[in-house]
This record gives structure tokens, sequence and C-alpha cells, in this order.
């Protein structure tokens, strides 16, 4: 996650993510950022694990790896596990002052 | 705009809606089954989950409630985690609605956890993952407690 520290490069990489897939040209479009910076940002996230890319003739497509989002889906399964877990004491709480 | 995802949970209860009403309303039972709390049931109320701090978080969820229409509704605002701290990046900004719809013999309880924003909250939950489980164990203490 260090690797999404750099706001520029946090901004890159929920871009894809709203996105879905972008391509390199598209990113440096949409931005005030220079096509190198973005071009080392996306580098970054690739290395890190973060996004994966897709050729296609001159253009590289960029979509958020699945792993990319296993911290979102891990901070929900601990939410989920919460409230399974409170309701399980509400259900017991229910049924000691019946 | 970022993506929001929500937790569900819903189960069949065998006892009517007014009972359980109460149970999720009166601030004695719930801090017994959820969270020592002040909650009041008046839309408007501003009140406080308690549970340990970690981190730069107080442990202090923020909640306001924000729709009551006993026994069938009631949602409050879920704020939490630790703004002060920059490196977290975003904060978790939710909402909690209970929904109680009487069925034969019993209750259907809705409980829907809305909010948590993709991918910002990703920074919130990186920070805060060392602590979940703390949370998690201390309130089973308090509850075991109570």
């Amino acid at each position: 996650m260090k690797t999404l520290a750099d706001p520029t490069r946090r901004a890159v990489f929920e871009r894809i993510a709203r996105e879905g897939e972008i391509a390199a040209t598209g990113l440096v479009r949409g931005s005030k950022v220079s096509q190198p910076a973005v071009s080392q940002h996306l580098r970054a996230l690739r290395d890190a694990g973060l996004v994966t890319e897709r050729r296609d003739g001159r253009h590289i497509h960029y979509r958020v790896a699945p792993k990319g989002l296993s911290p979102l889906i891990d901070w929900l399964g601990h939410y989920q596990a919460f409230w399974n877990e409170r309701f399980v004491n509400l259900e017991r709480l229910l049924k000691e002052t019946e | 705009m970022h993506e929001t995802r929500a937790i569900s949970v819903e189960k069949v209860l065998l006892y009517p809606p007014e009972k359980i009403w109460r149970t999720l309303t009166s601030g004695d039972l719930l801090a017994k089954w959820l969270m020592p709390n002040d909650f009041v049931a008046v839309v408007g109320h501003t009140f406080n989950f308690r549970t340990a701090p970690m981190g730069d978080w107080d442990g202090v969820v923020r909640c306001e409630v924000l729709a009551c229409d006993p026994p069938k509704l009631l949602r409050y605002s879920w704020k939490g985690g630790a703004d002060t701290n920059p490196a977290y990046g975003s904060r978790l900004d939710s909402t909690v609605t209970w929904t109680l719809t009487p069925i034969e013999g019993g209750t259907h309880l809705r409980m829907v956890h809305d909010g948590f924003v993709l991918p910002g909250n990703q920074f919130a939950y990186d920070a805060m993952k060392p602590g979940w489980g703390k949370i998690l164990d201390s309130i089973a203490r308090v509850t075991a407690e109570a």
C-alpha cells in the first residue's frame, strides 16, 4: 500500500478503478499530469501488482488487478463478521429476556 | 464519484417487532449486544458507540439518528476511523439501516451497513486492519461481561 501513498499515483489508481479499463493515453488526456509522470506511476502500480496491462497495438490499457481490491474485500469481510457476530448476540439477548 | 459497497445481514426472529425494536433502541440493551453508547431514538440525536482506541482512532463511532419509525425503520450515520491521520486517506463515513417486517410468528430483521467507499477506504482499511481483530475481541469481552 506504500505504492499508493503518493496522492497523484493514488488519483491515477482511483481513475483506473472508476473507468474499469482505460488506455494510458486516456489517463494523460484527462489529467494535468504529464505523460512521462503518468507512465512512471503506471509502472509503479503495475510492479506493485495493483494494476494489470493489456496491449492493443500501440496502446496499453490498464485495469485494477483483483489483488488491488483485496484489502477492501477483507475490510468488508471484517465488518460482515462483526455484524454476523452482533446478530448472534442480539438473538441471545432476545432469548434471555423472554 | 466513488463506488460504494454495502454489507447486509438479515434474519427471521421468533419475536414481535416491538420486542426487537426495544433491543435496537434501548441504550442499556444496545450496550449488551452491540457497544456502550448514549443512544436515544430521536431523529437528529447525536450519539457515540465506544470501543477500545487504536492507533490514531479514539475508538469512538460518531453517529446521528437519521430516521426513526417505530417499530419498522431505524437509520443512523456511522462515522469512525482516524480522520486526523492524513495517512489514512479517508475515513469511514457510512450509514446503518434497520428494517423490521412483521411476518407470521415473528419478524424479519434486516441490517444494511452502507457507504464503504471504493477504493479510497482501502487506505483506512490498511491502517485499521491490525485493529479490527482487537475491536471484535474487545466487543466480545464487553458483551460477555454485560
